[in-house]
């Protein structure tokens, strides 16, 4: 069997390099490979290119590389909640490319799935539009999206097993099984590490296929951006 | 009287039909599920990939891998789903989420809608707001009826870059609700003693009564 498991965040980094793209999971601050970005924090990588729908939120998860000027490159779909992004491209200091949620999604896994794009409704008649291939099908008009592509993923997931196969938890999955798909090296990050044959088949939500490195990170800071309750009647 | 933003939200919610899947954005449209009928049962959709949200959780309760697409602590209702953002997407654009209620700053009468920038003042991005309003069965909007300085909000034809383009149903404001009929709107019904005069002066599109 190939040998996936790394023992330390450094280890399932290796190779990560300055100048690379990297797709991060997480919307907003929810299921974010966190030991992963404080890894590359810590190692002080620059001029990167970050796909994530927010990149960070609030100065924490990957704003900690806005503010660290790590970051070269943002593709994502949201912007607000982080001002640190907001600033850094009113300033112009920084190129982003935004897309809408829906074709940032289908753009990764279009990449993971061998297809050369799609056409999608979204988008039509707007910014987005601008210098791309329209088409009518069947009376409606579309426009053409290509894949996108990543060198390293990072993905945080609730379970995974020593091949790779992973579950994720709640609305902490979002982009992570997607973005695995889609780069030349996926790097898991599992609250918990299993044995291969302790996932039930039927409960993976992202085949081992996908992943070639997975480690072991218990401890999460799982950041909460808007702590919303209700009081008891 | 104009309505309050709360009673935008209480008019908002009666437009739910049992049984309606509906998507909420984010701010005044989130409240509407404070007041949705005890006799209507809607699924909320959150487009990061939950279908059956429930309300906010209690102090107890608090779960930070639960989330709206506001990024608020959320809870999970019996019968709910989660799922990637791929297949969340295929569920707004596929046609399968019946109602979308977002928030504004434009709306034409051709249905037009811009809630997504400000060029030079408002960069926020357009997350999921251009797919749901492309693809949601039924858009309404929750909007202001003019800006600050008196400017309609209701136009002929859009001054700001679009989301969408004829996708807006429905518009409710605080002077009443509003249906994009083309080339003009139809007043389906005023706030209490706000006179037909008052939205055809703050409304910069032909607008119909009835």
């Amino acid at each position: 069997m190939k040998q996936k498991v790394r023992a330390s965040v450094d280890e399932a980094l290796e190779g990560l390099a300055s100048g690379m793209s990297i797709m991060s999971g997480g919307f907003g601050l929810c299921g974010n490979a966190e030991q992963c970005i404080k890894a590359i924090a810590r190692k002080g990588l620059n001029d990167l290119t970050i796909i994530s729908n927010n990149c960070g939120n609030q100065g924490r998860g990957l704003a900690v590389l806005l503010k660290g000027r790590q970051i070269r490159k943002v593709v994502c779909s949201f912007i607000g909640g982080n001002p640190d992004l907001q600033e850094q491209y009113l300033a112009g200091e920084i190129e982003v490319e935004l897309n809408p949620q829906g074709t940032l999604a289908e753009r990764i896994r279009a990449a993971g799935s061998g297809l050369g794009g799609f056409y999608t409704p979204t988008g039509v008649g707007t910014v987005v539009a601008e210098g791309k291939e329209t088409r009518e099908i069947d009376g409606v008009r579309y426009l053409l999206e290509k894949p996108l592509r990543a060198d390293f993923a990072i993905v945080r997931a609730a379970v995974a097993d020593r091949w790779g196969n992973c579950r994720f938890y709640r609305t902490a999955r979002n982009f992570n099984p997607l973005m695995a798909m889609a780069a030349d090296v996926t790097v898991v990050e599992a609250d918990r590490l299993v044995e291969v044959g302790e996932l039930d088949p039927d409960d993976v939500h992202l085949p081992g296929i996908f992943v070639h490195r997975v480690f072991e990170a218990p401890e999460h800071d799982n950041l909460i951006e808007h702590r919303t309750t209700r009081a008891r009647p | 009287m104009t309505w309050s933003r709360e009673e935008i939200a209480r008019r908002a919610a009666r437009e739910l039909a049992d049984g309606d899947v509906a998507n909420l954005g984010i701010g005044l449209p989130t409240e509407v599920a404070n007041y949705v009928p005890p006799d209507v049962s809607v699924v909320l959709h959150s487009e990061n990939g939950l279908l059956g949200m429930g309300p906010f959780p209690f102090e107890d309760q608090i779960d930070p891998q639960i989330i709206n697409a506001g990024k608020q602590t959320v809870t999970v209702l019996p019968g709910a789903s989660a799922f990637d953002s791929a297949l969340s997407f295929a569920m707004i654009r596929g046609g399968h989420v019946d109602v979308a209620i977002l928030g504004g700053l434009e709306v034409a009468a051709n249905g037009d809608l811009a809630n997504w920038t400000v060029p030079g003042k408002l960069v926020t991005g357009m997350g999921g707001a251009m797919d749901l309003a492309k693809g949601a069965r039924r858009v309404l909007v929750l909007q202001t009826h003019v800006s600050k300085d008196g400017t309609p909000k209701l136009v002929g034809r859009l001054t700001l870059p679009a989301t969408a383009l004829a996708c807006v149903h429905r518009v409710l404001t605080e002077l009443g609700v509003f249906d994009c009929a083309g080339d003009h709107f139809v007043c389906v019904e005023r706030a209490t003693g706000v006179s037909e005069e008052e939205v055809a002066r703050s409304t910069g599109a032909r607008v119909v009564f009835r």
